[in-house]
C-alpha cells in the first residue's frame, strides 16, 4: 500500500496556489520549524470574497498537499465559507491522510484562520474571538 | 531508471547468496537436530557455515551463535552482560548517545531495572574517543557497548583502541557491527572485541538472519527458551537456508573488500563533493572516518520526507532522519546527538551506495538532489525568511 492517496500525491507533486501575494490583505503563519512543519497563507480579499490565495509550506508531503487543498477549497469563496473550513474537510478532499499525518490538515485549517484573523485585525473589522482558538501546542501533534 | 541508494536500510541479495540458499530450500530440508541422514546433512551444512563465518571474523566456530538478525544479537549480548554483571554487583554500562534502537531500547529497559548507563558524547564529527571510554569506566562497570559504524551517518569508531581500554579494565566490550561487517575489515581478535552483532541483509545476504559472536568464556543468557539449539543459548530450529545464504554473502563481501572499499569510497567522495556545491547544506559526520558507501547531508529550509518523495519520483531511493519519516515527533536521535538543531535535522538526507553503484548514477543523484532541494526551498517560508535575513542560517 502506498503511503498516501493519489489525491495527496497529486497535490504534493503539483501543488496549487504556491507562492506569495505582495500586499496581501491577510497573512497567517502557523507551526514551527522545530516540529518540522510551517505553513504560511496569503489572502487577497475583495467584496467579502477570497479573490486570491497563495501558500508557502515547509514540511512533509502531506503538509504541502494539505496546504494546496485548503487553498483550493477557499479560493473564490465568500470569507464566511473560509472561516468554516475544517481540517476534516481538507482531509476528506484529499481522500484521507494517515493517522499520524492528520495534524497537517489541522495546521492548514489553522493557517487559513490565522490569515483571516490578520485580515480582520488589519482592517479594523470586529469579529467573534471564539472563531480563532489559540494555536495548538506541539504536544497535540501526537495523534 | 531506478537508483537504489538505501543500502544501509537493506541490500539486494547477491546471486551468490541466493544460489547458496537454493539447495537448502529444495533438497536439504532436514532438521539439524534429527539423527537420521537427512537431518545430519543439514547439521553438517550448519556447522560448515558456522566454521566459515567464524574464520571470516577471526573467531572460532564455538563462539558463533546464529540469531534472527542484528536486533536479536544486540539484545542478547547486552542482556547477557547485564546478568553477568549483576551477579558481581556491577550494574553500570557505558554506551553512546547514537546507538541503534536495538541497543538503546535494551539499555532503557535495563535502566528501569536498576542499571545506570553513561551515554558518551559523540561530538560534532560523530566519533567517540578511547579516552572518553577510559574516563567513564568505574569499578561498577560491567559492559561497554559501542557500535562499530553508525547506521545513519556512517562514522567508524576507534573500536580496536576502545577494546584495548576495556580489556585492560576487565570490562566486557560489545560492538554492534551490523553496518560494518562486509563493508570494512572487522576481526574480533585484532579489534579486541568480546561480543559482536551482525546482520546478513546489510551485506547482500537474506533478511531475518544474523549472529552473535561471544568470546570463549562468556556465558550467554538465552532470550528464547526451548530446544538445545545453538549450544543451549538460542532455541528454535535453525533457519538453514538463511544461514547458508549469510555465509556465502559474507564470504563474497569480505573477499571483495580490497576491490570494493576504494571504489565505493571514491564514489562516496564524488557524491559528497557534488552535494557540497548546494548552498547551506552540510555533510553529517566525519568526512573521512566513515563507511565507504555512506553520505548524509542536512539541507536548510526544507523537510526530509518531501525531499524523499520527490527523489523517489525521479527513481532515487534514499532515506531521511526527519520526524515525518521516523513516525515520531522528533527527528533522528543520531543527528541530534551530533548537535544538529531540530529544524536542520528535519532536512536530512541519507544516501548509501554499494559496489554496484556507478559514477553516472552518482552524477544523476547530485543533479536530482540539487533540483529537488531548490524546488522545495522555493515554496518554503523558512527559506524565504533565511534569504530575507529574518532568520539566521545554521549552516553557512
Ligand atoms: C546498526 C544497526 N544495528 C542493528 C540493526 C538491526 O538489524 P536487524 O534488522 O537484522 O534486526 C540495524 C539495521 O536495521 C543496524 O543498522
Amino acid at each position: 500500500m502506498a503511503l498516501y492517496s493519489e489525491k495527496v500525491m497529486d497535490h504534493f507533486r503539483n501543488p496549487r496556489n504556491v507562492g506569495v501575494i505582495e500586499n496581501a490583505d491577510g497573512v497567517g503563519e502557523v507551526g514551527n520549524a522545530k516540529c518540522g512543519d510551517i505553513m504560511k497563507i496569503y489572502l487577497k480579499i475583495d467584496n467579502d470574497t477570497i479573490s486570491d490565495v497563495k501558500f508557502e509550506t515547509f514540511g512533509c508531503g502531506s503538509a504541502i498537499a494539505s496546504s494546496s487543498m485548503a487553498t483550493e477549497l477557499i479560493k473564490g469563496k465568500p470569507v464566511a465559507d473560509a472561516l468554516k473550513l475544517t481540517n476534516q474537510a481538507v482531509t476528506e478532499a484529499l481522500d484521507g491522510l494517515p493517522a499520524h499525518k492528520l495534524h497537517c490538515s489541522v495546521l492548514a485549517e489553522e493557517a487559513i484562520k490565522a490569515a483571516m484573523k490578520d485580515y480582520y485585525d488589519r482592517h479594523g473589522i470586529a469579529y467573534d474571538e471564539s472563531l480563532f482558538p489559540a494555536e495548538h501546542d506541539c504536544e497535540s501533534c501526537e495523534v | 531508471m531506478r537508483i537504489y541508494a538505501d543500502n544501509a536500510a537493506t541490500t539486494k541479495m547477491s546471486r551468490t547468496a541466493i544460489e547458496a540458499m537454493l539447495p537448502y530450500l529444495e533438497n536439504v530440508y532436514g532438521n539439524p537436530s534429527s539423527l537420521h541422514t537427512v537431518g545430519q546433512e543439514a547439521k553438517e551444512a550448519l556447522e560448515d557455515a558456522r566454521a566459515r563465518v567464524a574464520a571470516l571474523l577471526g573467531a572460532t566456530p564455538r563462539e558463533i551463535y546464529f540469531t534472527s538478525g542484528g536486533s536479536e544479537a544486540d539484545n542478547q549480548a547486552i542482556r547477557s552482560a547485564a546478568i553477568l554483571g549483576k551477579r558481581k554487583g556491577r550494574t553500570h554500562i557505558i554506551s553512546t548517545a547514537f546507538e541503534h534502537h536495538a541497543v538503546l531500547h535494551t539499555l532503557k529497559k535495563l535502566e528501569k531495572e536498576g542499571f545506570t548507563v553513561t551515554y558518551l558524547d559523540v561530538h560534532e564529527n560523530g566519533l567517540v574517543t578511547p579516552e572518553q571510554v577510559a574516563a567513564a569506566i568505574t569499578p561498577e562497570t560491567c559492559l561497554v557497548t559501542i557500535m562499530y559504524a553508525n547506521n545513519e551517518i556512517g562514522t567508524i569508531q576507534p573500536i580496536r583502541a576502545i577494546g584495548e581500554v576495556c580489556r585492560k579494565a576487565g570490562v566486557l566490550f560489545h560492538t554492534d557491527a551490523v553496518q560494518a561487517v562486509g563493508h570494512i575489515p572487522v576481526n574480533v581478535v585484532e579489534d579486541n572485541i568480546d561480543m559482536l552483532s551482525l546482520s546478513a541483509h546489510k551485506f547482500h545476504g537474506p533478511k531475518g538472519v544474523g549472529l552473535l559472536y561471544a568470546k570463549r568464556g562468556i556465558i550467554l543468557s538465552s532470550l528464547i527458551e526451548g530446544g538445545a539449539q545453538e549450544r543451549n543459548k538460542r532455541a528454535g530450529t535453525e533457519n538453514i537456508p538463511a544461514i547458508m545464504g549469510m555465509a556465502a554473502a559474507l564470504e563474497e563481501a569480505v573477499r571483495s573488500l580490497p576491490e570494493t572499499m576504494p571504489r565505493v569510497s571514491a564514489l562516496r567522495d564524488r557524491l559528497i563533493a557534488g552535494l557540497n556545491e548546494i548552498p547551506h547544506g552540510a555533510l553529517n559526520g566525519d568526512a573521512k572516518t566513515r563507511l565507504p558507501g555512506n553520505v548524509n547531508f542536512c539541507f536548510e529550509g526544507i523537510e526530509g520526507e518531501s525531499l524523499l518523495l520527490l527523489l523517489d519520483d525521479k527513481g532515487i531511493c534514499a532515506s531521511s532522519g526527519s520526524a515525518c519519516t521516523s513516525g515520531s515527533l522528533d527527528p533522528s536521535h543520531v543527528l541530534l546527538a551530533i548537535g544538529r538543531p531540530h529544524e536542520v535535522a528535519h532536512g536530512s538526507l541519507r544516501l548509501t551506495l554499494d559496489a554496484s553503484t556507478t559514477e553516472a548514477e552518482v552524477d544523476a543523484i547530485i543533479t536530482a538532489v540539487r533540483d529537488v532541494v531548490q524546488y522545495l526551498r522555493n515554496m518554503s517560508p523558512v527559506w524565504r525568511e533565511l534569504m530575507n535575513g529574518e532568520r539566521k542560517f545554521v549552516i553557512d
